[in-house]
């Protein structure tokens, strides 16, 4: 059956809805790092059935939620240098050991977000090609995390798909992105194609199609 | 005669430094950041100087006030964005300082081997990314590295948390990250802490950096906090 197409008044799944497609697909005892932004949502969508270790590229191991105001401590910060707590079982490191986790594969997943994935796994998320350049830990994570996924709306602001043949913007890494969530599906990289594994219940394949470039299938 | 690397002077602490030297700086944003060393190094003068850290600065404290002084030519580092910096920014933007972007892993690894007689390896990381142009390529078990070389210093600037005569180190939470690794690759380590402790006071299984990465230490008790200090307004000098 053919589902109608997304009109301006429907809107995709709000980033709670991914967010928690994202925390279903952590298996328990994972350790996890949350990229900057939409992805550190998925903590707050995890299950009592699992527990999840969260890593943050700046030496702690444990990361617990954002501290009450009167409990702040600006030597307790994440990689986006905000404030926050650590977890009874955490730990400290310096940021060789800290990256070590990361480059010699010993964080499970990692949740990162997207201006372009391209059908191959090749991640764009790091650079417009203006202003002054950051790369931050982005291309440590891909190329060291077990399993990359990506978490971003399907579309720019522009309306243009951030899903793409072949990504036009600077590489963070080539060949790394496992599974993208979109607010309009999950989906799988194969050699094929983007491989839906979930598809938004207000869509059609063929829509689906429309606003991604490369190649969508079931 | 015993051995004694504290100091009371920032000037003593930075006596060494000299026009054109490469300093990392450790911190990870403000955490770690040895603000007071930095605003002494202002005061000491020295130009032309490569800075390697993680960010850029912020606000005109610390880092940020040391490069809008354009003591700095260079900065190595990872990410040179922040939503408080103003002086590297300003000084990009008209080509009168330069970059070199790093990821933080090889950053940090490349900091690592410097301290550990190690000059060069291979990583994944930035594999078929623009920061690999140039990089000599290897495979190995059929996948795709890029050799990275070491990152020497002449100097690390580095705030620790507490410290004995002898520079056994100890760091607090996240202010450690780059500290450690930057003690071991600097030829002087210049170590500013939050409290001296006499050394059967140092508990040998808690030490994180041991003193002979440890050149000269001074206590600055009640450090700048750089939030609070840009937030107050603070400009340096």
């Amino acid at each position: 059956m053919t589902k109608k197409k997304l009109t301006n008044a429907e809107k995709g799944w709000e980033r709670g809805v991914i967010a928690s497609k994202i925390a279903n697909d952590l298996p328990h005892a994972s350790y996890v790092n949350l990229g900057i932004g939409m992805p550190e949502l998925v903590s707050q969508h995890i299950k009592d059935d699992r527990e999840i270790i969260y890593h943050s590229e700046n030496g702690l191991l444990g990361m617990g939620p954002t501290p009450n105001e009167n409990e702040i401590d600006f030597d307790l910060i994440n990689a986006g240098k905000k404030p926050v707590t650590i977890l009874p079982g955490g730990s400290f490191c310096h940021h060789a050991d800290s990256f070590s986790m990361i480059r010699g594969g010993h964080i499970d997943y990692c949740v990162l977000g997207a201006m372009e994935v391209s059908m191959n796994g090749d991640l764009a998320n790091w650079s417009t090609g203006k202003g002054i350049p950051a790369v931050g830990g982005a291309m440590d994570l891909v190329a060291g995390a077990k399993n990359v996924f990506v978490m971003t709306q399907h579309l720019t602001k522009e309306g243009k798909p951030k899903l793409v043949e072949k990504c036009t913007l600077p590489l963070t890494g080539s060949g790394v992105v496992s599974r993208v969530y979109t607010d309009y599906a999950v989906m799988d990289i194969t050699k094929e194609g983007f491989k839906v594994v979930e598809i938004n219940e207000n869509l059609s394949i063929e829509y689906l199609q429309t606003v991604t470039e490369g190649r969508v299938y079931q | 005669m015993q051995i004694n690397k504290i100091k009371t002077e920032i000037a003593e602490m930075l006596s060494d430094v000299f026009d054109g030297a490469t300093i990392m700086v450790g911190g990870f944003g403000e955490a770690g950041s040895p603000i007071e060393l930095l605003h002494g190094l202002i005061d000491h003068g020295a130009k032309d100087l490569t800075i390697i850290a993680n960010n850029s600065g912020n606000g005109r404290v610390g880092l940020g006030a040391l490069i809008g002084q354009k003591q700095v030519k260079k900065v190595i580092c990872s990410f040179a964005r922040s939503a408080k910096g103003i002086t590297f920014q300003e000084l990009y933007n008209k080509g009168e300082i330069e970059l070199e972007v790093v990821p933080q892993g090889t950053l940090a690894e490349r900091i690592r081997a410097a301290g550990s007689g190690i000059p060069a390896f291979y990583t994944a990381t930035a594999v078929g990314t623009p920061l690999a142009i140039g990089k000599e390529e290897k495979i190995f078990n059929g996948k795709k590295y890029i050799l990275e070389e070491a990152l020497n210093a002449d100097f690390a600037l580095v705030k620790a948390d507490v410290s004995d005569r002898y520079g056994n180190l100890t760091f607090k939470k996240t202010a450690r990250n780059f500290n450690p690794i930057m003690c071991m690759a600097a030829k002087q380590s210049l170590i500013q802490v939050r409290k001296l402790i006499e050394p059967h006071q140092t508990n040998p299984e808690n030490v994180i950096t041991p003193g002979i990465f440890v050149k000269k230490i001074i206590e600055i008790d009640n450090p700048i906090i750089e939030t609070n200090a840009i937030e107050e307004g603070m400009i340096y000098p």
